[in-house]
């Protein structure tokens, strides 16, 4: 769509000329921090915490989080980690696949062990 | 599984061992499934025999590992490809330039070696991503600031060696600039350190840029001569204030006054945070606004507007302006500082703008650190020193959207930092766009993240249509040719267009390609290192067949 496509930048990276276009609506409240205290998290939700929180943790400004409420409109939620339906293999396959925006990992970032970790972490959620 | 031309497939079996031998054969991965992760997942020609694609990688865990990884590879003549986190998306991703070389992947090493809060200044590894630096800096207490760009999973060197930038004060937001002193494996297998590092036991590496005789530090930024091990950058000491403030000019002449006026006020050392141009009337916000003012997308795209804009048509624009009470420029200002400084330079800075007839300031947003969580929500982090990866919504479903976009690619030519050269450029990429047969973009401003010069970015998406894809890729090779007949050349391109760019930077019968060239036979005789990376090839793809 006209909207969608070139647009000339108004910011460094004008990716933000997109964003600006497409901007999703204000959200509610919830604090982020860019590092979380993993102290006594298991393997998985460290793995989480690393590698998934920024764009999949609860809350605002979390692209990931903010485009799966749009699709499920809340069902399943928008936050993987309050999900009960992800089987261990679907996670494992968005991982080392991507999906949209969000490309594969690779295994010197996530290790095959780790993501059978992280993939048991958010299969057992609730 | 494809090969460079001109390796044999004993060659590749021969380079693989070599490699295993050197790191384990845990880290060398030839599976179809573990190679295809490091494909480049914004490619702007996914899935056509051209995407650039490696045929190995290899992840070595410390410097002797990448040194064995090279030797092996000169040994089998295979061409390597490093990668330090390898996120350079919309840039080739993890993806090495010439398909067929084998991606050394250089994640394992990951240790932050020094922070030193008294020099203000870090020494890192190339696995070290900005979060896993933000995350120490933290837990040593430090009360330092880095300069991010807006993805925090990248790393402070693979950024810097692509010569990207961040949002701060502009020593540190060019974080190439920001560097000081490396270590390099050169591709003979030799290692090398930069500035004062090449003195042993001298203790201001991390102090001192240039060290003795020629400053090499640039031959390894966008080039392929070396694998980059460590590298020391400098710091913002966490400032006492961030002020941000606006100025607001309602006349479509006034352009070239607002942006004289704001890069002086740079050049100056008044405002000493990344200064931004907008414009409220078409809805164009300035940079790292949190707001930004067009939620959900909603407002359509006023055409009518955006062609007064293109066409200097003052009279329409100043009836809207009139109409909408909304101005036709912003200039955006930031400064860091301790308060009582900050608030003066904002006093001194409108002082400057007033010379514009009418102009009038907003009132200024001021932050005090560390920031509230409710702060943290609403605010651009980089811009205060916290790396994210909130501009991921970019391309996020929306109301409008109900498919998330696949990535992006953008052409940023550096363009004189005039109001008429903003204009002059935006008239010529609407052209450009029209005869490829795509929409107009909206008239657009230029982010000013390096000093003194501008950058007019266009942003295509990337899609997993072949057809589309090729369509924007001949709309971006015809902004590259056009936009250099003007003298505007691109500060960094996606790998698909290398060679067209590096084309354009012809002055004396392209005297500067053939200096690369002759510096990379030199040091690279048998061509293995990143061959193709920024447009230089070794002389064994310069004759057929490189790319
Ligand atoms: C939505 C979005 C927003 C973005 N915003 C920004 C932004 O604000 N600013 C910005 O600068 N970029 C931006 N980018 C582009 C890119 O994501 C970042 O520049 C990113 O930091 C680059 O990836 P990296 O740090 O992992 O580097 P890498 O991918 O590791 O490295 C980049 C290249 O440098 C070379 N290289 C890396 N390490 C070495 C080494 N040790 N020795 C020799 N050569 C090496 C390789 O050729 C490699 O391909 C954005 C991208 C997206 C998708
Ligand atoms: C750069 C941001 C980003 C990061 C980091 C990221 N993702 Fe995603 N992820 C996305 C986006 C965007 C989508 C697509 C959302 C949509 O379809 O609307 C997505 C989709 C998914 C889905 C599909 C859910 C569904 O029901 O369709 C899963 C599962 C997933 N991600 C898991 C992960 C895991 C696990 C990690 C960490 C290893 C991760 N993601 C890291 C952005 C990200």
């Amino acid at each position: 769509m006209n909207r969608l496509l070139p647009l000339a930048g108004a910011i460094f990276l004008a990716v933000i000329a997109i964003y600006q276009y497409s901007r999703p609506a204000p959200r509610a409240a919830g604090p982020q921090t860019a590092a979380k205290g993993v102290a006594a998290a298991s393997r998985g939700q460290q793995v989480f915490d690393k590698w998934c929180a920024a764009c999949h943790g609860r809350g605002p400004g979390h692209p990931g989080t903010q485009s799966l409420e749009l699709r499920y409109k809340g069902d399943p939620p928008g936050a993987l980690e309050d999900r009960t339906d992800l089987a261990p293999e679907t996670t494992a396959a968005f991982v080392r696949h991507g999906f949209a925006l969000m490309p594969p990992f690779r295994k010197t970032e996530i290790s095959d062990a780790d993501l059978a970790e992280l993939s048991a972490y958010l299969a057992k959620k609730r | 599984m494809k090969l460079p031309h001109d390796v044999s497939p004993a060659a590749f079996d021969r380079a693989v061992a070599g490699f295993k031998a050197a790191v384990g054969p845990e880290w060398v991965f030839t599976a179809e499934e573990d190679v295809a992760l490091y494909r480049d997942a914004y490619s702007p020609l996914w899935g056509e025999p051209e995407e650039r694609v490696a045929s190995a990688a290899v992840a070595p865990a410390n410097v002797e590992e990448v040194q064995a990884v090279v030797r092996a590879a000169n040994q089998a003549r295979m061409p390597i490809y490093p990668i330090s986190t390898g996120k350079n998306l919309g840039y080739g991703g993890s993806a090495p330039a010439l398909s067929g070389s084998c991606v050394v992947d250089l994640k394992r090493l990951d240790r932050v070696l020094d922070i030193d809060e008294d020099n203000a200044s870090v020494l890192v590894e190339p696995g070290v991503s900005y979060f896993d630096l933000y995350r120490e800096i933290r837990a040593a207490g430090a009360k330092l600031w880095i300069d991010c760009p807006d993805p925090g999973w990248g790393s402070p060197i693979g950024n810097a060696l692509d010569r990207g930038g961040g949002y701060t004060r502009a020593q540190f937001r060019n974080h190439f600039d920001a560097h000081c002193g490396m270590e390099v494996v050169l591709p003979s297998g030799e290692l090398l350190r930069t500035g004062m590092g090449a003195m042993p036991g001298a203790k201001t590496w991390q102090q001192y840029k240039p060290g003795f005789g020629p400053w090499i530090d640039g031959l390894f930024s966008q080039s392929n001569f070396g694998i980059v091990t460590k590298m020391g950058f400098w710091m913002m000491p966490e400032p006492e204030a961030c002020l941000i403030g606006r100025i607001y000019a309602d006349r479509y002449e006034d352009l070239p006054a607002l942006v004289r006026i704001l890069t002086h006020l740079e050049n100056a050392g008044i405002v000493n945070g990344m200064p931004g141009l907008g414009s409220p009337l078409l809805q164009r916000r300035v940079p790292a606004d949190p707001q930004g003012d067009n939620p959900n997308g909603a407002a359509p795209v006023d055409q009518a507007l955006h062609d007064a804009f293109y066409a200097g048509d003052s009279a329409l624009i100043a009836d809207r302006v009139r109409q909408t009470g909304r101005a036709c420029w912003s200039a955006l200002v930031k400064f860091y500082g301790p308060e009582k400084l900050v608030r003066l330079q904002w006093q001194i800075a409108k002082r400057h703008f007033a010379a514009i007839p009418g102009a009038r300031a907003g009132k200024p947003e001021i932050y005090g650190f560390p920031l509230t969580d409710a702060q943290l929500e609403k605010v651009h982090k980089p811009t205060f020193g916290i790396p994210s990866l909130s501009v991921f919504n970019f391309g996020i479903r929306t109301p409008n959207r109900p498919e998330p976009l696949v990535g992006h690619q953008a052409f940023s030519p550096v363009i004189p930092r005039t109001g008429e050269a903003i204009i002059e450029a935006n008239r010529l990429f609407a052209r450009v766009l029209k005869e490829e047969g795509l929409p107009v973009p909206p008239f657009s401003l230029p982010g000013s993240v390096w000093e003194r010069t501008a950058m007019l970015i266009v942003i295509f998406p990337v899609t997993r249509d072949p057809e589309t894809n090729r369509k924007y890729r001949s709309a971006m090779r015809r902004l590259i040719a056009e936009s250099a007949k003007r003298g505007w050349g691109e500060y960094r391109t996606p790998v698909t267009y290398y060679d067209a760019v590096m084309e354009t930077y012809s002055f004396g019968d392209h005297a500067l390609r053939r200096f690369h060239e002759t510096v990379k036979d030199a040091i690279d005789p048998n061509g293995i290192l990143s061959p193709g990376r920024y447009g230089i090839w070794p002389r064994r793809n310069r004759t057929g067949g490189g790319a």
